[in-house]
């Protein structure tokens, strides 16, 4: 991600991660720095290889102070000088929450989804599924353009209507059958082989909660899956 | 005409004013989208026909303009020197006009606007309530100038801005005085036009563009289509006088495709424009080089928002991307780019003419100048209105608007577009401005008003804004897909009577999302009509929910058709005009509705003069 173009390449910045001030690189994306200090955060449509497509909105954090927060796409986003970036405030959890809950009653089927709401403690699901197998995060359609270099699928339609296909509907002569397409599909992948919930919502494998955010409207650490602080010693397995 | 110095075009001008007779007759008929539709074309052939027929062709000028304004009235025509407003034309009125008007210096009064309040005819154009309390700085000249004509444009002054600019300031003098004016972005975002200016002038790179924005997407909004079918020029000026102060030599103007009058006379104003040396190299002599290519829009409401109307300019699908870089850094062809709109360009010459001291003046402490509003829906003056910013929505809505049709009750009044919010009768005194719209929840957008009556339903209004947005969503980004279609079920479901209470609680978290994470401002402002219908009308939609009654008796699933035995006479229309069958009973006595049969088509509502047929 170039940014910055006032500071010459190899400079660092310094910005406020959760609180710490600490070095980040100009040209990196902020969602490069988050990770790169070992902080998870969900991410859906992106992919180390591929162009930032910041659709899914999963990766969303807080920045700036004061009153005049708001929040942003990491993966799309600079970084500059100064950049105050909270990446589990409330705000941010409620939202990551609520735009996998869409996700999740578009796709119920798919593995990746169940895991990440177990993992950000999706507890219900309030809308009706609709049991779709794509999500549109078009990791496909880049996977197929940029690591193929076949161009063999892309985006269809408009709003509600929009889907993955080939030109004009038709069977593609670009596309080689490389499979990569369904390699990075969130969706395709089979859902996990354990007890099956018959609600939406498995959330079989973690669910742990972590009650600092209420509190103090940030999450105080980053341990995955939240463990000790509030729940007894009985509730971690 | 070539014009190929700054004095050259003063000589010019004082030429063509020498050359037209200021009292020689000129009949003025609008051409107007609103006026079109009322055969304005044919109104205008029939005065060319009768005044050849009288052997006056050379005597009397008629000229096709831009949107006057006054579209409830149409088709309108203004008899110059006089200024005389006729209204409601149709071809047989032609030849009293000229007979009268012209050839006798009589008004025809049956043609002549009524003020019914004062309760006497109106003569000229000025005294007609709807345009007295405007202050009409853009749309006043369209009926001053024939649009397909350059001379017309600079006899008023045209270019005489471009002169100024060219003929001795600075580049960061032109941004100075923008940014001094205060003017803000007149297409949506209300961003301040010079600040704006300034970054895209400080951006590097050798190569830049300006760029004017005249997609109107916004349903029932025809503001920047009546500028530019009506005053095309004054865009180009303006746009011309942006390349020159924020460094750039190439432009494009990106029109809706469903405007072919304003493309046509886009493209012929470019055309005389060039001819004349006012475009393309060595601008008026001064050295400087700037042109400009028109582009049809994409066809989508989205293809409006800046990044959207860029990547559909390259070629690209108009979709939204991230702007956490800036388009005045990284815009078209990913180089600094300066986005207006059409609106906001024609601004510009008016701020260089009369100083920026002057234009800040008009308006309020943060929106400054005028701003224009198609103001449609239940209002008696439908058209389009100029005001200084400030005025509040009752001086828009009945004053200038004429107030709310067959004496009903002011109910709600929707601005700034399918992603405005309803302000509510108890805000009517709200003065307008980009501020203090967004304080109540709605905001300026690019000027739609639409003016809603007692009989509406606040949920159904926002189910539909709502599927609007949805449908004309890009659909790239989830928050906005997944999210209006959502709130679009949920929203359907009130309306139908399966709504449940927790419905809200779950719109209100769809609307944070909706504005918080969404990537373009289509998904960011989409809530606006959900969240201020729910603050300022939540009892209808508690009505709807607990009570599955729809207070404005709009939802049909809601309401139910009875027959007050009081009231019927037995005159049995009603039952002759059920489609369904559902109205029995004998001549003279009262009739009987069967609510099972009933398919609620509201015939009976209507037909009966006894007003026996209750909604509920
Ligand atoms: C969904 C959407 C549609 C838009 N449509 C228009 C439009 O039709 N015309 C327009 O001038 N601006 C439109 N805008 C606003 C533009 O993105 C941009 O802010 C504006 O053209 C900038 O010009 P201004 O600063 O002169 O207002 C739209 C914005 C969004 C989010
Ligand atoms: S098919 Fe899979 S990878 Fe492609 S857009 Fe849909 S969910 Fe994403
Ligand atoms: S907010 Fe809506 S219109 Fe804008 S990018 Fe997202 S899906 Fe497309
Ligand atoms: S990972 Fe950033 S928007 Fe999807």
């Amino acid at each position: 991600m170039s940014q910055n173009s006032q500071t010459p390449r190899g400079e660092m910045v310094k910005i406020m991660l959760n609180g710490a001030e600490v070095q980040a690189d100009p040209y990196w994306s902020l969602l490069e720095v988050i990770q790169f200090y070992g902080i998870d955060i969900p991410t859906l449509c992106h992919d180390e290889g591929l162009t930032p497509y910041g659709v899914c909105r999963l990766c969303v954090v807080e920045i700036g102070s004061g009153d005049k927060t708001k929040l942003v796409a990491s993966c799309m986003h600079p970084v500059w000088e100064g950049l105050e970036v909270r990446t589990h405030s409330n705000r941010v959890i409620k939202t990551r929450k609520t735009i996998l809950e869409l996700l999740i009653a578009r796709c119920p089927s798919s593995k990746k989804l169940q895991d990440m709401a177990a993992l950000l403690e999706l507890k219900e699901v309030r809308f009706e599924p609709l049991n779709d197998d794509c999500i549109l995060c078009g990791l496909c359609v880049r996977m197929c353009e940029e690591q193929m270099v076949a161009k063999a699928i892309g985006f269809a339609g408009r709003g509600t209507d929009r889907y993955i296909t080939t030109p004009f509907d038709m069977n593609s002569e670009e596309c080689r059958k490389c499979g990569a397409c369904m390699y990075i599909c969130p969706v395709c992948e089979l859902r996990c082989q354990g007890p099956q919930a018959d609600t939406v919502l498995c959330s079989g494998c973690i669910n742990t909660e972590p009650v600092c955010a209420p509190d103090y409207g940030d999450a105080m650490c980053f341990m995955v899956p939240c463990l000790s602080c509030v729940k007894g010693p009985e509730d971690v397995k | 005409m070539k014009v190929t110095s700054v004095n050259e075009l003063e000589a010019i001008r004082s030429e063509i004013l020498a050359g037209k007779d200021q009292d020689k007759p000129c009949i003025a008929v609008c051409g107007g989208p609103g006026c079109l539709a009322n055969q304005c074309l044919e109104v205008r052939d029939a005065f060319v026909n009768e005044i050849a027929a009288k052997g006056l062709t050379d005597k009397v000028d008629v000229r096709t303009t831009g949107c006057h304004g006054f579209c409830e009235c149409g088709p309108i025509a203004l008899i110059y020197p006089q200024e005389i407003f006729y209204q409601g034309l149709s071809i047989d009125d032609i030849p009293e006009i000229i007979e009268e008007t012209i050839i006798n210096n009589k008004t025809v009064d049956r043609l002549l606007y009524t003020d019914d309040e004062a309760g006497q005819l109106v003569e000229t154009e000025g005294e007609v309530p709807f345009y007295k309390q405007q202050m009409r700085l853009i749309l006043g000249n369209n009926s001053k100038i024939d649009p397909h004509s350059i001379e017309d444009y600079i006899a008023i002054g045209g270019y005489s801005a471009l002169a100024k600019v060219l003929g001795g300031m600075q580049p960061m003098d032109v941004v100075d005085e923008i940014k001094n004016s205060g003017i803000r972005g007149r297409g949506g975002g209300g961003f301040p036009t010079g600040r704006k200016w300034e970054s895209t002038r400080n951006a590097e790179g050798d190569i830049k563009y300006v760029i004017c924005n005249a997609d109107e997407g916004d349903p029932g909004a025809f503001m920047d289509r009546s500028i530019l079918e009506g005053n095309p020029h004054s865009v180009l000026e303006g746009m011309i006088i942006g390349a020159y102060a924020i460094g750039s030599n190439e432009g494009y103007v990106y029109v809706r495709n469903e405007y072919p009058l304003a493309l046509k006379n886009i493209n012929l104003a470019i055309k005389q424009a060039r001819e004349a040396g006012l475009l393309g190299d060595n601008i008026l002599g001064s050295g400087f080089n700037f042109d400009l290519k028109v582009n049809r829009g994409g066809g989508a409401f989205v293809c409006g928002e800046s990044t959207a109307l860029m990547a559909s300019l390259e070629g690209k699908p108009g979709e939204p991307r991230a702007k956490y870089i800036h388009t005045s850094d990284k815009g078209l062809w990913d180089r600094p780019s300066n986005l207006n709109n059409v609106e906001t360009w024609a601004n510009i010459p008016l701020i260089i003419n009369n100083g920026a001291d002057w234009y800040s003046a008009i308006g309020t402490e943060s929106s400054k100048g005028t701003k224009v509003f198609s103001l449609v829906g239940k209002i008696n003056n439908t058209g389009l209105v100029e005001v200084p910013m400030g005025m509040t929505l009752r001086e828009i809505i009945f004053d200038i608007g004429g107030g709310i049709p067959d004496n009903k009750a002011f109910k709600a009044v929707q601005t700034g577009g399918p992603s405005g919010g309803c302000i509510p009768e108890s805000l009517i005194d709200l003065p307008v401005d980009y501020d203090r719209l967004t304080e109540v929840g709605s905001m300026m957008g690019s000027g739609g008003m639409i003016v809603m009556d007692e009989d509406t339903c606040m949920v159904d209004v926002a189910r539909y804004f709502i599927n609007f947005l949805m449908e004309e969503s890009c659909g790239k980004c989830v928050p906005c897909r997944e999210g209006l279609l959502r709130m679009g079920e949920i929203l359907t479901d009130i309306t139908e009577g399966r709504g449940r209470m927790e419905d809200l609680d779950l719109i209100q978290d769809l609307s944070e999302v909706l504005r918080d994470a969404s990537l373009c401002g289509l998904g960011q402002t989409a809530p606006n009509p959900v969240m201020s219908t729910l603050k300022y009308f939540r009892n209808e939609y508690e009505a709807h929910i607990k009570d599955h009654k729809c207070p404005a008796g709009v939802c049909t699933e809601l309401i139910t058709y009875s027959i007050d035995a009081g009231n019927c006479t037995g005159c049995g229309l009603c039952l002759k005009k059920c489609p369904a069958e559902a109205i029995t009973g004998e001549t003279k006595q009262p009739h009987v509705l069967d609510a099972g049969k009933c398919i609620k088509c509201g015939i009976c509502y209507d037909v009966c003069k006894f007003d026996a047929v209750r909604k509920e």
